[in-house]
């Protein structure tokens, strides 16, 4: 990846340029956003479905309306979550694609002990636990694929799809067998009370996992571009070969890497269940990491960019699933705009790059 | 036992034909392009497009060969952006293997709320071509050699691939496209055009795959219908190492999962179907574990070639 390379040394730009830089990262960011939704808008116009009264209603109700808004930012603390864990894991080089599973094995762990946990610790106590618990056995999942990486040199593309599979399976079936609620005939794990879910925010129904997820992206963000142990990771990534010369434990960062990855995954997960649902139910997967993917790569792995990125998906999304119902376009659409404008910003990365050529930078 | 009575085994054997032929074909597929040189991400969404165009040129023309004629054509058409976009333009294989697999899933779904979702039309069943002799043979017999062509014609094309790989000019092309692009370049070839075409072929077996789920497995097409066939394709792919006799074990024992998972559950036996499809990952993941080494892919897998660069 081009970008992971040339970020490497502007940590330290002049305010001028640091000031068209970031003038050129919006354009760059903002003009592949406008021209997909101008193709899908034609898309719209084929499916014979007026793109502005389309685009009006989804924002309408993802943005505008305060139930929208505030499932929307419910919504965005899990993706922000799966954003921070990506963004460790692609500038490391790292290429983490099973992100599904290790949310679906911490959201389980957690589903199943925090219920139990409440009755006999504070509230807070548990919660605190049952995010621990998440973390550590999305973790868990993710260091398999660390060390096939690590040590004997496993693609991990292929491992952590695999492990994908096998999460999802192993999720439900730990939901069907094992920690089943005896009280209900539904396969699905005990139910953590309403009320002693996470906190929501001010009045609001709004959960707090949107505050964990923006401080896990911000964090990771600093890391990742002010530390010197980000640093190491992202010369791992541009370069493990010069990483070993340059003295680098390449086998230990990699593990470190997955474990954080995977980690703020399972995390995620456990925000989801904590914070919102509750329980896990038999065969559930939102697949919210593979939809995360995309976004990061829009954000060319910038945690600014990528809440922004997360904040508009999440609209599209909350308001395209009430569109379904009223306007009958299926909320699949959201899939062809989200291809569009990866497809888009591809084409426009590659555009940049021909005129600085010319231009004989 | 009644359970193993010659129905079931039939039931199963074919059920790990009907289930392993588009993993074989996706397999086969994947391991073309990366051969090339392509990282194909995007071959679940070339199987989907398969998927719809063969299941809709079968129901409009009804006939199902022109169904998997256009189930290829529709692989092809997916594989075609991936050639501009990867090979001609050079972008990020992953990136746009993603963008198309998710634009595949959104795009067939989409066309099919448009045309089917009042009709929901079911295709009748595919006419198999009865080998004489092999196919007196007890239960091998009905499940294997009783078969839709497009079963014969996967089978056939392994034998094919070994041979293309190892004894043909343009096997070699292939190889060092993906091992040392400069080479073949200047070896007088064109690194664009053997990937490109690579990838086509990937496009056009994978798309044949989706077609033969829709159109001979399953009979009708439900949107995201290909659930992950074709990333159990990249698996087999990568597990294989270049060999595409290995993609053919890797398919029948996925294959063989997949469908006693379905099997066991008619038998009315009482395993959750997660942990019969868990097996087969479980198991690979264990002889990774304990036997793996290095995949051995192609040095130039996942990057672009432009010419003169160093």
């Amino acid at each position: 990846m081009s970008e992971t390379t040339s970020d490497i040394g502007d940590g330290r730009a002049a305010p001028a340029f640091a000031r068209r830089e970031i003038w050129g990262v919006l354009a760059m960011s903002l003009g592949p956003v406008l021209a997909a939704f101008v193709l899908s808008g034609l898309i719209l116009l084929l499916m014979q479905v007026n793109p502005f009264s389309y685009y009006g209603y989804v924002f309408g109700r993802g943005l505008f309306s305060p139930t929208g808004v505030q499932a929307t930012l419910t919504r965005m603390g899990p993706l922000l979550l799966l954003a921070a864990s990506l963004i460790v894991a692609f500038r490391a080089g790292i290429w983490n694609l099973g992100g599904d599973a290790q949310f679906l094995v911490g959201a389980v762990f957690a589903a199943a002990w925090t219920p139990l946990m409440v009755a006999h610790v504070p509230v807070w106590g548990a919660l605190l636990a049952g995010m621990a618990v998440s973390a550590g056995f999305g973790a868990l999942w993710g260091l398999v694929p660390a060390f096939l990486r690590a040590y004997q040199g496993l693609n991990e593309i292929i491992t952590t799809l695999m492990m994908n599979f096998l999460g999802l399976s192993l999720a439900s079936v730990l939901v069907k067998l094992v920690f089943l609620d005896p009280a209900t005939t539904v396969p699905q794990t005990r139910t953590l009370p309403v009320e002693d879910r996470l906190p929501t925010l001010g009045g609001t129904t709004i959960s707090s996992g949107l505050l964990i997820g923006l401080v896990a992206v911000l964090a990771v963000h600093f890391v990742m571009t002010r530390t010197a142990f980000g640093l190491r990771l992202r010369v791992v990534g541009a370069n493990a070969g010069a990483a070993v010369h340059a003295g680098l434990a390449v086998p230990a960062l990699t593990v470190a890497v997955f474990a954080i990855s995977a980690g703020f995954a399972g995390l995620s997960g456990g925000v989801a269940i904590l914070g919102q649902y509750g329980n896990v139910r038999a065969d559930w997967n939102p697949a919210y990491a593979m939809s995360v993917v995309p976004l990061v790569f829009l954000a060319r792995f910038n945690g600014f960019a990528a809440i922004g990125f997360v904040a508009l998906f999440s609209i599209l999304s909350i308001g395209s699933e009430s569109a379904a119902r009223r306007m009958g376009v299926p909320n699949y659409f959201t899939l062809v705009t989200v291809a569009i404008l990866l497809i888009v910003l591809g084409l426009a990365e590659y555009w940049g790059a021909r005129r600085r050529q010319k231009a004989g930078v | 036992m009644t359970l193993f009575t010659d129905t079931f085994l039939i039931a199963l054997l074919a059920g790990v034909v009907a289930a392993g032929v588009p993993l074989l074909l996706a397999g086969l597929g994947e391991q073309l392009s990366e051969k090339a040189g392509v990282l194909n991400v995007g071959i679940e969404g070339m199987m989907l497009g398969g998927a719809y165009l063969g299941f809709y040129v079968a129901w409009a023309s009804e006939s199902t060969g022109l169904g998997f004629l256009a189930g290829a054509l529709g692989g092809m058409t997916v594989a075609a952006l991936m050639v501009l976009f990867c090979v001609r333009l050079g972008l990020n294989q992953i990136v746009i293997g993603i963008a198309l697999t998710l634009g595949a899933e959104g795009a067939t779904a989409l066309l099919h709320h448009v045309q089917f979702s009042r009709l929901y039309p079911r295709l009748p069943e595919v006419a198999t071509w009865r080998i004489p002799g092999l196919a007196e043979i007890p239960i091998v017999g009905p499940a294997l050699f009783d078969r839709e062509p497009v079963v014969y014609l996967a089978l056939g094309l392994v034998p094919a691939f070994v041979w293309l790989y190892r004894r043909t000019h343009l096997g070699l092309a292939i190889q060092a496209a993906g091992d040392k692009p400069a080479a073949l370049d200047s070896a007088g070839e064109s690194v664009l055009a053997i990937r490109a075409l690579s990838v086509l072929g990937c496009g056009a077996l994978v798309g044949l795959g989706g077609a033969f789920m829709s159109i001979a497995a399953a009979g009708v097409f439900v949107p995201f219908m290909t659930h992950g066939n074709g990333f159990i394709g990249i698996v087999l792919a990568m597990l294989a190492r270049g060999r595409p006799l290995w993609v053919l074990l890797g398919a029948a024992l996925f294959g063989a999962c997949l469908s006693a998972a379905t099997a066991l559950q008619v038998a009315g036996v009482d395993i959750p179907t997660d942990v019969v499809q868990m097996l087969p990952f479980a198991a690979v993941m264990a002889v990774l574990l304990i036997a793996g080494r290095n995949a051995k892919l192609p040095a130039a897998l996942g990057a672009a070639y432009v010419r003169g660069e160093r």
